[in-house]
């Protein structure tokens, strides 16, 4: 029954909203009910599967991007002080920036020959933070006795990274990268609206076009489509967390 | 000698913390040092470890890399790792080959009675099993100083005496010397050969007792009258270096 609670409230929810669509004629181009929003998922499947495809994909690929330059920088900050002292307060101005603010000048960079790639670069920036933040935490975790026990048997700075720091590190990445997913995704849909039609023809992008034409309908359905695909995504990432936690804890 | 500590002092921010002190281990001693918490015992054995550095005074050491082990309060064992490969762990540091070093993990392992249990993950292992992996360890390099900081703090009494009986076996194969830091007095008196009282504030010698006795210990050495008599003793030593 507790698991249904969630289900229930959507129902009870889209119910109300159907029937107070019927009983006080709202315009369909202002919010058309739940029904219609049914049909123009249906209608628009196969545009709205292409779409988040485009979408997901730039969010992947920039996980990915994210994932590997993060790790590389949190490593370099673990083996030298000096880098350490260079390196984070960059990271924290990624952090801190406003993606919308840098979108219009990545796309006139990057953009203007292959749009994908600016927004590829703009959710990395997005997606790169909690990664790095997440590898420096981890990095810095390891038991200090463990520390000590590497300095008794004369362990140098490498194998400590790569015995020891590394290893401690891996609870903090498998949650930074869940965290740094749902971003990456944020990011490219944050992208996509700063590329407006020039961009990848992604689920925002079918938002923006579906608003210009005031396919309100068509807007909502490829809402949901959104965050449906956001929903899947952390599940796969939770699993992929649980297992990884799993495997490195033996049990 | 294996190990000395002449006239160390180790300073705090808060204020002197140890010494001056003086102390000598011999080879094939078993040496407890007792004290109340904040004495400074664990920090003189950080100091014979070489994992700490005195403020004033030096530290002597007769032996080589490989040659000291030091098990903590906790097991400290690499929980991505099998027992075997923690193990195997301080052999692999110093560039013996991994083959050669899980073989003679495995020995190491088989020794504290653990058999079977190579593959086993800390997660998977009880306390005094993970404290068995973590002396198993320390005894793979085949130390000629052993420290031990309160080796057995969190484990229930029973899995704390068996432990004791455990390590005495062990030494009497190759009979490193061993430092263990412990506030019980019944075990300091039960495990080592020499019981060392540390006073507090700042930590000094407050008492040396040779312990009588064949080691390992036979049965009921805790009711003989000697052992007795010398657990007083060093209580006494105790109480009033803890009201000096």
């Amino acid at each position: 029954m507790n698991r249904l609670a969630p289900l229930l409230l959507i129902a009870v929810l889209l119910g109300g909203w159907e029937i107070a669509c019927q009983v006080m004629q709202v315009p369909v181009y202002f919010l058309p009910p739940p029904s219609a929003v049914a049909l123009a998922l249906a209608e628009h499947w196969p545009a709205l599967v292409a779409a988040s495809w485009r979408t997901l994909s730039v969010a992947l690929i920039s996980l990915v991007l994210a994932s590997l330059i993060a790790q590389a920088l949190a490593i370099l900050t673990a083996v030298s002080p000096f880098l350490d002292r260079a390196i984070r307060p960059l990271a924290s101005v990624v952090q801190v920036t406003p993606v919308v603010a840098i979108a219009p000048l990545v796309l006139i960079w990057a953009g203007l020959d292959h749009p994908e790639r600016a927004l590829v670069t703009l959710a990395v920036l997005v997606a790169f933070f909690p990664i790095f933040s997440g590898a420096t935490a981890g990095l810095r975790s390891a038991d200090p006795d463990l520390e000590r026990l590497f300095a008794l048997y004369g362990a140098g700075r490498w194998q400590r990274v790569v015995r020891l720091r590394l290893p401690s590190a891996v609870p903090f990445l498998l949650e930074g990268h869940k965290v740094g997913a749902g971003l990456a995704l944020i990011g490219a849909v944050v992208a996509e609206f700063g590329a407006g039609s020039g961009g990848v023809r992604g689920l925002a992008w079918q938002i923006l076009d579906a608003g210009n034409k005031l396919q309100t309908d068509r807007m909502i359905a490829a809402l949901v489509v959104l965050g449906a695909m956001g929903v899947a995504l952390h599940a796969t990432l939770e699993a992929i967390e649980r297992a990884g936690l799993k495997w490195w804890r033996g049990r | 000698m294996i190990a000395a500590l002449s006239n160390v002092e180790v300073d705090y921010d808060r204020g002197l913390a140890l010494g001056p002190l003086s102390l000598g281990i011999g080879a094939g001693e078993i040496v407890a040092l007792v004290g109340p918490s904040g004495c400074g015992k664990s920090t003189a054995l950080r100091l014979l470890a070489g994992l700490e550095q005195p403020t004033r005074g030096t530290v002597t050491r007769a032996t080589g890399r490989g040659e000291t082990a030091v098990v903590f309060q906790a097991p400290t064992l690499a929980p991505w790792l099998s027992a075997q490969a923690n193990v195997a762990l301080p052999l692999e540091l110093s560039g013996t080959p991994r083959p050669e070093a899980r073989r003679r993990a495995d020995k190491a392992l088989a020794r504290v009675g653990l058999s079977g249990a190579e593959a086993a993950r800390p997660a998977q292992l009880s306390g005094g099993m993970a404290m068995r992996v973590s002396l198993a360890r320390a005894l793979v390099t085949s130390p000629k100083l052993l420290l031990l900081d309160e080796p057995f703090a969190a484990l229930d009494e029973i899995t704390r005496r068996s432990l004791a009986d455990d390590v005495l076996t062990l030494w009497a194969a190759t009979k490193p010397a061993i430092v263990f830091v412990t506030h019980n007095v019944e075990e300091a008196v039960y495990m080592a050969s020499r019981v060392v009282v540390i006073s507090r504030g700042p930590g000094r010698i407050a008492g040396d007792f040779d312990v009588e006795g064949p080691l390992p210990r036979p049965p009921h050495f805790r009711t003989q009258a000697n052992f007795r008599a010398t657990v007083e003793a060093v209580s006494d030593a105790l109480a009033q270096g803890v009201a000096a």
